[in-house]
């Protein structure tokens, strides 16, 4: 899906070579301020690398347009934004920025149940918790149904249980629908139970990198 | 009232005016305000200004040309742009305050050139008894609105980083996601001129009207001319600051649609 030649930002990411596989999970390990927020920044295009090249289905990212990119490889951040209005305006609000029709209620309810956002639709987002905000966003990404989901560290607010099931249900969700999932963790117990493969960056660079962990878990 | 009834203002008369000043300085000093040198140097700017102006109008409307005209156009246009770059802190040679020079320029004198020609209808074109003071009305307010909305933009980007990336993230064109912050610049530059139109006529009588009425003219031929003159300040802010706006938002984002911070 990805692959990732010379690739240097800065002083904070320097990889050599680099290849994510389409549909499947990849969990991105490492301390805080190794450089895994600035890897799912350049995949989303938020930022461009100071040399070598980054490919999407072979084609260099810098080619492509970024917008579209952005529609088919959606970003959550740690903190997703919350903008001002209802739980229901802040889910809309992706799909008119990505520009894809309105969907009704009954979806809604779906994408927030995957979640466990147990939430009028009317409700005022600005009043949600840290962990509803967090939930809301993935939320919201889910109703976008990307090809790839870039998810930076989704669950760094929720508390164990929670986290559980809403990774189990995004794993579901993605074996269903074929999405590829590129997700930065710092829990190393979530990375060996629900990825493909894992990433762990030192300091910019990759210093291990495991395939087949479900398999080799399981 | 005609012409021959005004009241001359004679120099004495003049200087008692200003007691206010001296009245000012005493508070502030009381006060212990420092700014003593402030009020002195706005005081005598103002005053050496307007004898300057004063004398350099009743020059040009004695021998009307187009090129003086012109020149006096070209010198508040540069006079603005220099204000609104200088309390923004924006170069002339960056994108935005290239914007900047371009819409102050363009939406001022489209407006002006409307008003005079389709509205007063002017003859001849550069007559500058009509063409300066209504040029120095649309130009005046479009600077300010214009600062208001360059500092409201630049404020509104920089301190809601977060929220255009966030909009960027899930696919978001630039326009899309800095839409509430052009539309917030937008509105902060236009409403003093919609506040003034409101308390116009009831809270304060405006500075042009009131000049032609203690001149001798009308209240109710002073009236038309104000009524005309505010929808052309109205529409001269509005057209520059949509033109900033519109293309002042670009600059924060690169060719990659990449926020530039």
């Amino acid at each position: 899906m990805f692959k990732l030649i010379s690739v240097r930002y800065k002083d904070i990411l320097y990889i050599e070579e680099l290849e994510i596989l389409e549909n499947k999970v990849t969990c991105i390990v490492g301390e805080s301020g190794s450089g895994k927020s600035t890897l799912l920044r350049l995949l989303n295009k938020l930022i461009s690398c100071d040399s070598g090249e980054i490919f999407y289905k072979d084609c260099p990212i810098n080619d492509i347009n970024s917008i579209e990119l952005r529609r088919n490889v959606v970003m959550l951040p740690q903190q997703p934004v919350i903008f001002s209005g209802t739980i229901k305006d802040n889910l809309l609000i992706g799909l008119k920025f990505s520009d894809k029709p309105e969907v009704d209620d009954t979806k809604l309810h779906m994408v927030l149940d995957m979640v466990n956002l147990n939430k009028e639709l009317s409700t005022d987002a600005e009043k949600l918790s840290g962990g509803e905000k967090q939930r809301l966003g993935l939320a919201r990404v889910i109703l976008l149904e990307p090809e790839v989901f870039l998810l930076d560290e989704p669950s760094s607010a929720l508390d164990e249980n929670t986290e559980k099931t809403i990774i189990e249900k995004l794993v579901q969700y993605r074996e269903i629908t074929n999405k590829t999932v590129v997700m930065v963790t710092h829990s190393k117990k979530t990375a060996l139970s629900y990825s493909d493969s894992i990433i762990e960056i030192t300091k910019g660079r990759i210093s291990a990198r495991k395939e087949n962990i479900k398999n080799e878990y399981q | 009232m005609n012409t021959s009834d005004i009241i001359d203002l004679h120099l004495w008369q003049m200087i008692t005016g200003y007691l206010f000043v001296v009245v000012l300085l005493f508070i502030v000093r009381l006060k212990g305000i420092p700014r003593e040198k402030e009020i002195l140097i706005s005081t005598v700017r103002m005053t050496l200004q307007l004898i300057l102006v004063g004398y350099l109008l009743s020059y040009i409307f004695e021998f009307p040309s187009p090129i003086y005209t012109v020149l006096i156009l070209i010198c508040m246009e540069m006079f603005s742009i220099y204000t609104i770059l200088k309390r923004t802190k924006i170069n002339l040679l960056s994108r935005l305050g290239r914007i900047i020079a371009f819409a102050m320029t363009f939406g001022t004198v489209s407006c002006l050139f409307y008003f005079l020609f389709v509205v007063v209808h002017i003859s001849p074109w550069y007559e500058p008894r009509y063409f300066i003071p209504i040029a120095g009305m649309l130009v005046g307010n479009s600077m300010t609105g214009i600062t208001l909305g360059v500092k409201r933009l630049v404020d509104g980007i920089n301190t809601n980083k977060h929220i255009v990336e966030g909009a960027l993230m899930l696919g978001a064109t630039p326009k899309m996601a800095s839409k509430q912050i052009v539309d917030d610049a937008f509105d902060s530059a236009i409403l003093p001129t919609i506040n003034s139109m409101l308390g116009m006529g009831i809270v304060f009588l405006p500075g042009m009207m009131t000049g032609q009425i203690l001149s001798g003219v009308s209240p109710v031929t002073a009236i038309s001319y104000q009524i005309a003159i505010m929808l052309g300040v109205l529409g001269s802010v509005a057209l520059t600051v949509i033109i900033f706006v519109q293309m002042g938002y670009k600059t924060f984002f690169n060719q990659q649609n990449q926020l530039n911070l």
